[in-house]
């Protein structure tokens, strides 16, 4: 962004009211001692109004509420979600599996050997600790779930990242 | 602050039964509702039929609204969230800001008829004709900001974005607007800044 735009940019800003202090005292200045900013302002300014007083959004046909309220005859407000949503529920679902994951990590390592035997051969026999099958499939279905959520969650980062480049 | 009361007084009367004062809730957004539709989709079947059911959706799930937004904009994130669903389940390209090859064959197309209708038209058309011309995105922007008197918070809530990337969407909404105007309507756009 180079200085040109910074200042466009602060000019809508100051428009806007929502510059802060320090930029609103030196866009004055720069527009009261110079007639190039001030010609730009006022430019900028007219826009603004032209806008605020001449957007006139676009109009559905003329049958468009008698539609809406002939469609409504025939729905129901649903209950709120909160009323049938129990929050007791979620956060004991969230507790029981928090439990279940913290279960099996701390019988995992209960179970490791710490003694540092002195050997160089420091492979760890994984299988020695989780040779139950149906463990396998849980923990397998945890890394399967966390990758997931990580995919969700960089996509989501991604899309911010698009949008904020946008 | 007089309109917010007005609607949320109007959302406990439709809650208790009265189900006709939806109507007043309909008709006076209907217009800015349909707007945004129209800028998605392009097309005023579509956007007609949109409205229609982002209506019929607030009305079901109004109990859910819990009042600590303005109605508006909690109506306007269902509005542009509704459009953008359709736009996918139709498989029809969803436009950001960037599509700017899309928009240019559209401004080719538009501008000459645009220019037809200035000629006849006022500072409205004029405005509205540029607005044609921009991208879905940067046409929603101007339109809930100018129009549907949303503040950047407010607008960031509608679109999920951070209150500063609505800023910058924003600052070049108006960029580009200012640039199709200049580009189609120079000597109307002359004749009303001087």
């Amino acid at each position: 962004m180079n200085a040109q735009q910074l200042t466009e940019e602060q000019l809508w800003n100051y428009i806007d009211g929502s510059c802060n202090a320090a930029e609103k005292a030196m866009i004055e200045e720069l527009c009261n001692n110079n007639p190039q900013w001030q010609k730009r302002y006022n430019e900028l300014l007219e826009l603004h109004q032209l806008m605020h007083e001449n957007i006139e959004p676009d109009q559905p046909s003329m049958r468009f509420t008698k539609n809406v309220m002939d469609e409504i005859a025939k729905s129901r407000i649903a209950p709120a979600a909160r009323t049938y949503i129990n929050k007791k529920i979620i956060y004991g679902i969230a507790a029981f599996f928090i439990l279940i994951i913290s279960g099996f990590l701390i019988y995992g390592f209960t179970q490791v050997e710490w003694k540092f035997s002195g050997s160089s051969d420091y492979t760890i026999n994984i299988s020695r600790y989780f040779n139950n099958t149906l463990l396998n499939i849980f923990m397998l279905l945890n890394i399967l779930l966390a990758l997931v959520l990580f995919d969700r969650y960089i996509r989501r980062k991604k899309n911010e990242s698009a949008h904020k480049e946008g | 602050m007089y309109i917010v009361q007005d609607d949320n007084e109007i959302i406990r009367r439709v809650l208790l039964g009265d189900r006709q004062a939806y109507a007043q809730l309909v008709k006076q957004y209907q217009n800015l509702v349909f707007s945004i539709a129209l800028r998605y989709t392009q097309n005023r079947e579509d956007a007609e039929e949109i409205a229609q059911d982002i209506f019929i959706k607030v009305y079901r799930s109004l109990a859910d609204f819990r009042a600590n937004s303005k109605f508006s904009t909690w109506l306007y994130t269902i509005a542009a969230n509704t459009s953008i669903t359709f736009l996918r389940k139709k498989k029809l390209p969803v436009h950001s800001l960037d599509n700017e090859k899309i928009f240019h064959l559209a401004d080719t197309r538009n501008a000459a008829t645009a220019v037809a209708d200035i000629e006849r038209g006022s500072h409205v058309t004029l405005v509205n004709k540029a607005i044609q011309l921009l991208s879905p995105d940067d046409a929603t922007v101007i339109t809930l900001f100018y129009k549907a008197e949303q503040s950047i918070e407010e607008i960031g809530k509608i679109t999920g974005l951070t209150p500063n990337a609505v800023k910058v969407k924003l600052h070049r909404a108006r960029k580009r607007l200012k640039e199709k105007m200049e580009m189609h309507f120079k000597s109307e756009l002359k004749e009303i800044i001087n």
